[in-house]
């Protein structure tokens, strides 16, 4: 797929993929139209897209699992992608992943691998890019809006999302970025509060 | 731990690195050798080396934030890499990922080759980008690993707590393979470990041939999900 250059304003259709560039300095907002929709999310180095957005750089710079504003994106080599400039929801997703259609499989039951899901939109979406990315290059992504609580005993939860209609995430870009959605199409979880709804993505220039 | 007759057995130096290829019907134990050890794994299909460690899937199927006894390794197609079959400590960090030379260099001063000749610090970073070049792989291949000895939890906030003395000399975890694995490993410090002084302990490794899968196995009885990934890595082992 052709990625969209900044500025752009566009509707992300639920269970569709998008790729973005947002050059250096360019503001990125992704807003939850509708409410309670998870946006897998992963960021590139445009430039070189070896180096691509790492959870656990970027969790352990932070001393913190969850993304919210002021939270530094790192890449696989330590060094800022972007900075969340601003956050209406307050808590999003490091941990849980895009879903699949093997890993439907395994958390729902063998006969979910027809469904479609996140790794399938990043993989036809790639598939149609002029670059060099492929599976290789899905390390683990961002989920926007997403609320993965971890508790204290070591557990993990899916549980209902605390983002809501309009509510939005800006990022500021630290370097020329190359943005790869899927607007998740789980229907198997409430991560999407069981029906998946469009996003808006808009990247522009600040003043 | 149970008791086992090693095929072959061998100290891994405090931060040093390793791989190998381990079999379907192989076991191996890591034992630390002091308190706080720490050694980052990641996972690899000998078969389609694309096939990897997966640490959200991991965790995900089994609804946990951390490794134990019992829980297994999924890779990205839904199959089982490996299984903890035994583990003295309860608890193996899957969250936070390698340490860099930044880190290292901040936390516990530069080394050089030239100055600390093999003493110099490796961070994890380049001891896993190592051992993957010897497999045709590289930066892109390096996925969010296990962190075996290791215990780190995260409060109401997100906040990340590393625990000193979770890991004690001689603590040990079993690993069942049930794929043929590259398996790159690396003693290093864990990347929250407390302290400025680099000094992580050595790690025995042992290998042995896979007790019989019971009927009723702990691992693959965990939890659904977990028969449902036998399942899977059972049709892909017969086809």
């Amino acid at each position: 797929m052709n990625p969209l250059t900044a500025p752009f304003d566009t509707v992300v259709l639920a269970g569709e993929p998008f790729m973005g560039v947002v050059p250096a300095g360019h503001r990125l907002r992704i807003v939850d139209l509708e409410g309670n929709q998870a946006v897998d999310t992963l960021f590139y180095n445009a430039a070189d897209t070896h180096e691509h957005y790492s959870a656990q750089d970027t969790i352990q710079q932070q001393g913190n699992i969850y993304l919210t504003t002021g939270s530094v994106l790192r890449s696989n080599r330590g060094r800022p992608l972007l900075t969340i400039a601003a956050d209406t929801c307050g808590r999003h997703d490091t941990l849980g992943g895009a879903c699949s259609a093997e890993s439907n499989t395994v958390r729902y039951a063998l006969e979910k691998r027809h469904m479609h899901n996140c790794r399938d939109s990043f993989l036809l979406a790639l598939a149609q890019h002029a670059g060099a990315l492929e599976k290789r290059d899905l390390p683990s992504n961002i989920n926007f809006f997403m609320n993965v609580p971890v508790t204290p005993a070591g557990g993990l939860e899916f549980a209902d999302g605390i983002s809501g209609a309009g509510r939005h995430v800006e990022l500021a870009a630290a370097m020329d970025v190359l943005v790869l959605i899927s607007n998740c199409p789980q229907l198997n979880n409430p991560c999407n509060a069981y029906n998946p709804t469009p996003v808006r993505v808009l990247a522009w220039a600040p003043d | 731990m149970p008791a086992i007759t090693p095929l072959w057995s061998q100290i891994l130096p405090g931060g040093t690195h390793w791989s190998g290829v381990l079999r379907r019907g192989q076991s191996l134990r890591l034992t630390a050798q002091g308190a706080d050890a720490n050694v980052a794994a990641l996972f690899y299909s000998r078969e389609q080396p694309l096939e990897r460690y997966n640490m959200a899937d991991t965790l995900k199927a089994q609804h946990t934030a951390h490794l134990a006894a019992g829980c297994v390794c999924y890779s990205d197609m839904g199959r089982i890499l490996c299984a903890i079959t035994a583990d003295t400590l309860g608890w193996h960090d899957p969250l936070c990922g390698l340490t860099d030379k930044a880190a290292i260099d901040a936390r516990y001063g530069a080394t050089s080759y030239q100055q600390q000749r093999n003493a110099r610090h490796v961070s994890g970073r380049e001891a896993m980008l190592v051992e993957l070049g010897k497999y045709g792989l590289g930066e892109r291949d390096l996925v969010a690993n296990v962190n075996f000895f290791s215990k780190v939890v995260v409060d109401a906030a997100g906040g990340m707590q590393w625990v000193a003395g979770h890991c004690q000399d001689g603590d040990a975890v079993d690993l069942r393979f049930e794929m043929d694995c590259i398996v790159l490993l690396h003693a290093g410090p864990h990347p929250l470990a407390a302290g400025t002084r680099h000094a992580p302990p050595d790690v025995q490794l042992e290998v042995y041939r896979s007790a019989p899968v019971a009927v009723q196995d702990a691992c693959r009885h965990r939890c659904p999900e977990n028969e449902r990934g036998y399942l899977n890595t059972e049709r892909h082992i017969a086809a």
